[in-house]
């Protein structure tokens, strides 16, 4: 017991004063030609972008978050940053425990391999080894439901059945961070239940969840806690319910 | 409980890009034998031929090479195997270091989402290249046994030229790719770069016809080096000296080294650019 409540309060992701900066061109230099040009010209210009703007959070193991916000607001580069594809311009994140971020829909497939390929190819790409795919290699083709089809090429799959078999790749082993960027929203309806019911299951095994989500729906429903970002402004954190009425006043 | 409690990240704490890249890089070392297979495969997946091509590939442009020069290089002996030990190191610079620029490409969308160490593509690249390479050895031996080019003991040299091209097309590989993610006409411009190389570096032809006063534009080419080092222990069947050695061994080991230290150098600001 004593465990269990130790267990909630101890931080996953720490962000503190992270920001992110894209600079982006006035003027679009597609070339090294025309970058020396305007080099020489002195007419290169930046402006400065902050996509993440001083941001402070801490996520709990064991909770869902989600985020929410418009288009731009800084989501996927909140998510990008937590994932190490990012680093910040300034602050500091911490994480405690290994992330298993879900790949877009198709991304690290090759077409001409089999399922059986790239199983392999993309559970390499999200750091795991040899042994630890064929631990779990039927469990994926089992979850995933593509066992006839398992050694066909993916070019002949279709687009529901690249997500299953993305899902089943990414979340075959137990993560302790798991990241879902608007994922659930492919698949059909008995698929995406079969997904939610394996995050909830991971997720009463101790992990924790970090979904991105325009459902305001799924983020009310499945989410201990919601962050509403603007501008690259955490506004504001709390009760999912609340923070989604703010989301709807504010638009 | 407290065991769980570990950091795995902190974006503040970072060794030398150069050095926790190569860390990096060992801990995915399942994803370059992927990234490697991968490519071995698809090339030639939907061709009946298969993998059978990698081999005939060199073997044609030989033959063309050596049907249209075979009047000017009469004088020659073995002049088919003369060009194919040239082609078959050629192919694995040219083909390798262009092939880095376009795995990152492929890359790109994956580095936007998921962290990878970004020299994989570069790494798995030179990787397919070394295999290439040790496939062609097939067809070279069988045109050796041909023309009747005697196979000394020597040829079991050949590890050394192949592995100092390696470093050479890795640090060139990474230069180039790493420009590209900025300028992406860095690729265009590389491929004629790579089109004019190819006929300053006695491929195709003796360094002998060249005139004694712009040889030392051979001297200062890091190919004219590495393809003779490859060519020495199989063509000429000698073991190389270490004057012959050096010269390409300098040149691997410092591509290798500035590549990989500007290329990682700038490698978090990939995923912004990618």
């Amino acid at each position: 017991m004593m465990a269990n409540q130790r267990a909630e309060i101890l931080p996953v992701v720490d962000l503190s004063d992270v920001s992110v900066q894209y600079n982006i061109p006035t003027e679009k230099i597609g070339t090294l030609k025309e970058f020396a040009i305007r080099r020489l010209q002195g007419k290169v210009s930046y402006k400065k972008f902050w996509a993440l703007n001083h941001v402070n959070l801490t996520i709990y193991r064991g909770e869902v978050f989600g985020l929410i916000g418009n288009n731009g607001a800084g989501k996927s580069t909140m998510l990008k940053v937590m994932s190490k594809v990012l680093r910040p311009a300034t602050g500091r994140v911490i994480l405690y425990g290994k992330i298993a971020p879900l790949l877009e829909l198709g991304a690290g497939f090759h077409p001409e391999l089999s399922g059986r390929e790239n199983i392999y190819l993309n559970g390499a790409l999200l750091g795991y080894s040899k042994n630890q795919m064929d631990d779990v290699f039927d469990e994926i083709v089992d979850f995933s439901e593509l066992k006839a089809f398992i050694d066909a090429p993916i070019r002949t799959y279709s687009s529901g059945m690249y997500a299953r078999l993305g899902f089943a790749v990414a979340t075959a082993h137990f993560p302790e961070i798991l990241i879902i960027d608007e994922i659930l929203s492919v698949g059909d309806e008995s698929f995406r239940h079969k997904c939610e019911a394996r995050i909830r299951n991971y997720q009463s095994r101790g992990s924790t969840v970090i979904m991105v989500s325009h459902g305001m729906g799924s983020i009310e429903q499945l989410c201990d806690r919601a962050g509403l970002l603007d501008h690259g402004k955490l506004v504001t954190v709390g009760d999912p319910k609340e923070v989604v009425a703010r989301y709807r006043a504010e638009n | 409980m407290e065991n769980q409690n570990r950091v795995t990240y902190d974006s503040a704490k970072q060794g030398p890009h150069a050095l926790s890249e190569l860390q990096d890089l060992f801990r995915y070392r399942f994803l370059l034998e992927q990234l490697i297979k991968r490519d071995l495969t698809t090339r030639y997946k939907r061709s009946v031929l298969g993998i059978a091509w990698t081999m005939l590939n060199p073997l044609g442009t030989m033959l063309i090479l050596s049907f249209v020069f075979s009047n000017i290089f009469k004088a020659t002996h073995s002049y088919p195997v003369y060009i194919l030990t040239g082609l078959t190191i050629w192919n694995l610079f040219s083909q390798a270091s262009m092939a880095t620029t376009s795995g990152l490409v492929w890359g790109g969308t994956l580095l936007k989402q998921i962290y990878l160490p970004r020299t994989v593509f570069g790494v798995s690249a030179v990787g397919t290249g070394i295999v290439n390479v040790l496939l062609s050895l097939i067809p070279l031996i069988l045109v050796m046994l041909i023309t009747q080019t005697p196979i000394r003991i020597t040829i079991l040299f050949i590890p050394i030229p192949i592995i100092i091209a390696a470093m050479f097309t890795l640090g060139v590989g990474l230069l180039v790719s790493g420009l590209a993610i900025y300028f992406p006409d860095v690729a265009d411009m590389y491929n004629i770069l790579l089109q004019a190389w190819f006929y300053l570096t006695p491929i195709i032809y003796t360094e002998e016809i060249i005139p004694k006063q712009f040889a030392g534009l051979f001297f200062a080419n890091p190919m004219y080096w590495i393809v003779r080092l490859f060519r020495l222990p199989t063509y000429f069947g000698v073991w190389p000296q270490w004057a012959d050695i050096w010269p390409a061994l300098i040149s691997g080991l410092s591509a290798l080294i500035i590549g990989w230290f500007l290329f990682t150098a700038r490698s978090d600001e990939y995923s912004y650019r990618v």
